[in-house]
């Protein structure tokens, strides 16, 4: 009956979404109040039926009601609590209905908080965050339903695929969600402006927070992403350009641009149409990677064409939203005046450049990403692009970045002269080089890597703290009473360079054993004495394991003790690796047990992997930045109301 | 699900379980072996969803891993032991797909779209320069003018 009920609000919210897209965006055409006022309860009514609808789901997963075949396919009595309520998601239409959740949770928040936004403007939004809406919503209902019953309810389920069962990857979706439907709030107001032929410093004050908190939980969602990876998949790798991966990076690339892009029409009034265009594509990419992921096009080009039902769906939303926006765009893009006059030495400048490298970035990942697709369907060329091409492609303008991110902080808006900017910077730049020639003597296995990668990454972090130093007028007293966005500036900056070096410094220096260990038989990897002690067969709730007992010490000083396992889950068949890392400030542990031998002992692999830790650290800071940033106080009072700028207020970036 | 079909194609191949790069496939010269471990990392597992040979379980890869070894102890240059891999399975166990005909534009698009962009943004910034001023009235608001002094005061 729950099911029945969460079956019938999913309908509703389809129907609601339907008004709440037609409705509102007539009345700001013809000026009716009353159909522009439909946008806020109807927002509010979408997401409270997609919320019962989640619930009802949700409600089926805890209680195994195995008549329901998604339930039936994703999960299993024995599967732990936790799991059970994140099969819920673990899956294509839970996935898509945790998406649409998100979606219709966006458009209420702007219904709810948008109060000092022009009833115009409001309702506009409204009605483009209720049509992408509805378009979802009819591609779960007609294509993707999770509410399909089985005629005859099996006694139990398939399980949860066992490498998902796992807290990192638990919450990964939620996060990557958050940040990929929270660029639809940048692309409704992107187009209500579109609509409206204004662009002003108003609204890109409003479409900043929304962009920020997109960005803050797209970066998020990748590092878990990332993290359960490293730790998951037995092999200590953290990035593997992917086409799911790649499917995420390329919004949080856009919207890292459009961020930035933002603040220029913030501040100087110029970048009006080439923002607008970004906030489009930022979207467009989010739809682009829902596409790929969901489609199954980038598994084989085969099974898309066998099956192309939800693929042809998505392709279908994606060409009318992108294909929409973008003809509106080309029809008004002319009317956005830019009005900023700056000369090339200047803050304008510099984020233009932040604006090309970003851009390209993303459009290399986006090339490599679809190519294999395109080579084969035009030139029946089956071919792989995989991380060394990334590798070498995308990183020259990330070094790049990262040369000019410091100067472009702190360079003024305007006018600027290079060397008043520079000479603040000089220790920055010392300290760079002085990391750098650490990390050279050192010697790592590639010390080119580890060299340009400490440099550059000291240099952005001694920049960001450099920055906030002349801006507190070189006085620590008043460093604390900087505002919120200030720091949260120069905490992201940081952020990023702190996961520059730990990027360059694990892939350069990581080193690697693999060999049989026998039971009581020490060996030495890189300066640690490893020692197994013992396999040991465990049972967990829903699989069985074996786990090793490893002693790692160092100079006959114990460290730590590792417990690796090797897990099978019987309902799926399929084994997985744990492995056990001792997480260190300078270096992680990893250890990983493998099968035992014919000839006695285990397998066991070993990675001493130098500044692993950073990496997440360094997303964890660059998140906590834009979390200062979002919470100045600035954006607290109501934001789009007229510039009523505090005495002490300085531009938030 | 972003790792969904990463982890349902790792389903498949995990069918019979070996933990990628075996102890018994090591090569005794380390010299070697890290020259087989650098071309492991560039050649794509044939059956699997994107993993690398190195990392892979499936049996094919073990082979090919295998392979690649033979090749180097038989001694091969690096690219001729990929020159050799890629003839007997195409080339899309290549990573890094060769630099010929249409992938041109794959190598190129980057580069080519950065320096359009430099030129755009060029010629767009030489117009901010000139645009003329007095379409905003006073050359600046007061709020301009109070961060003009903020900025000098700062430094």
């Amino acid at each position: 009956m729950i099911v029945e009920l969460g079956h019938f609000a999913l309908i509703l919210a389809l129907a609601v979404a339907l008004v709440q897209s037609i409705v509102p965006i007539i009345g700001a055409q013809r000026g009716w109040t009353g159909w522009m006022a439909v946008g806020e309860p109807a927002a509010s009514a979408q997401f409270l039926l997609i919320a019962v609808s989640f619930a009802a789901v949700t409600y089926a997963f805890i209680t195994s009601d195995f008549s329901l075949q998604l339930v039936y396919a994703n999960s299993h009595t024995d599967k732990p609590m936790l799991y059970k309520v994140t099969g819920v998601w673990g899956n294509h239409e839970g996935s898509m209905l945790l998406w649409v959740l998100i979606l219709a949770l966006f458009g209420a928040c702007a219904a709810w908080f948008g109060g000092a936004l022009p009833p115009g403007l409001r309702a506009r939004v409204l009605s483009v965050q209720g049509m992408i809406g509805a378009a979802f919503l009819a591609f779960i209902v007609f294509t993707s339903n999770p509410f399909t019953r089985l005629a005859e309810p099996p006694f139990n389920g398939q399980d949860l695929n066992p490498l998902l069962q796992d807290p990192g990857l638990a919450f990964h979706p939620p996060f990557l969600y958050l940040g990929y439907v929270g660029l639809s709030m940048a692309f409704s107001f992107a187009v209500a402006a579109l609509i409206e032929g204004r662009v002003d410093a108003a609204w890109a004050r409003w479409v900043r927070p929304w962009t920020l908190a997109a960005w803050i939980f797209l970066t998020i969602g990748i590092a878990l992403g990332s993290w359960w990876a490293y730790y998951e998949l037995g092999w200590g790798g953290f990035w593997f350009w992917d086409p799911v991966e790649n499917a995420s990076f390329m919004p949080w690339l856009l919207a890292a641009a459009l961020l930035h892009s933002a603040i220029v029409v913030e501040k100087r009034e110029a970048l009006k149409s080439w923002t607008i265009l970004l906030a489009i594509m930022a979207f467009g990419f989010s739809l682009i990677g829902t596409f790929l992921v969901r489609s199954g096009v980038i598994t084989s080009v085969h099974s898309f064409a066998n099956d192309p039902e939800r693929g042809v769906f998505i392709l279908a939303i994606l060409a009318v939203f992108v294909g929409g926006a973008l003809t509106l765009f080309a029809a008004r893009a002319g009317a956005m005046q830019a009005k900023g006059v700056f000369s090339m030495v200047s803050r304008e400048t510099a984020l233009v450049m932040n604006n090309i490298l970003l851009a390209v970035s993303a459009l290399i990942v986006f090339t490599g990403t679809i190519w294999p697709l395109v080579a084969e369907m035009v030139w029946d060329r089956k071919l792989s692009v995989g991380a060394p091409f990334f590798e070498k492609a995308f990183t020259p303008f990330m070094v790049i970045l990262a040369i000019i991110l410091p100067i472009g902080a702190m360079i003024p808006w305007k006018r600027a002269k290079l060397d008043r900017v520079i000479r603040p910077l000089a220790p920055a730049l010392v300290l760079a080089l002085a990391a750098a020639g650490l990390a050279w003597t050192l010697e790592t296995g590639r010390t080119m890597l580890a060299l340009v990668a400490t440099g550059l990454g000291t240099w952005v972090v001694a920049g960001a703290a450099a920055d906030l130093w002349i801006r507190a007028g070189r006085t620590a007293r008043r460093l604390a009473r900087l505002p919120r966005a200030d720091w949260g500036k120069a905490t992201a900056h940081a952020g990023l360079g702190i996961t520059i070096i730990g990027i360059g410094l694990l892939m350069a220096g990581q080193v690697e054993d693999i060999r049989v260990a026998r039971e009581g038989e020490p060996f030495d990897v890189a300066g640690y004495t490893i020692t197994l002690d013992k396999v040991e067969r465990v049972d967990g709730p829903n699989y069985w394991s074996d786990m090793a007992t490893l002693r790692v010490a160092r100079g006959g000083k114990p460290i730590t003790t590792l417990h690796p396992e090797k897990r099978s889950y019987p309902v799926q068949a399929m084994p997985t690796t744990e492995a056990d890392i001792d997480n260190g400030f300078w270096r992680d542990i990893y250890l990983v047990i493998g099968d035992p031998q014919d000839g006695g002992g285990w397998a066991v692999r070993t990675y001493i992997k130098p500044f692993a830790s950073w990496i997440w650290a360094g997303c964890a800071i660059m998140s906590l930045g834009g979390f200062l940033s979002l919470t100045d106080r600035r954006y607290r009072v109501a934001a789009g109301a007229r510039k009523a700028a505090p005495m002490h207020a300085t531009p938030a970036e | 699900m972003k790792h969904l079909l990463q982890a349902l194609a790792l389903i498949l191949t995990l069918a019979a379980p070996a933990l990628a790069v075996q102890p018994d496939e090591v090569l005794s010269d380390p010299a070697l072996e890290a020259r087989a471990r650098e071309i492991g990392q560039v050649l794509r597992c044939p059956v699997c969803q994107g993993e690398n040979i190195d990392e892979s379980n499936a049996d094919v890869s073990r082979d090919l891993r295998l392979l690649v070894r033979e090749r180097l102890v038989a001694g091969d240059s690096d690219s001729e032991v990929i020159d050799y891999v890629t003839d007997r399975y195409g080339e899309y166990v290549l990573f890094e797909p060769e630099r010929t005909g249409a992938n041109l534009i794959l190598y190129y698009a980057g580069p080519v779209a950065f320096g359009l962009a430099l030129i755009g943004a060029f010629v767009y910034l030489r117009g901010r320069k000139r645009a003329p001023e007095p379409q905003i009235g006073p050359a600046l608001s007061a709020e301009e003018e109070k961060r003009l002094r903020e900025l000098m005061g700062g430094n």
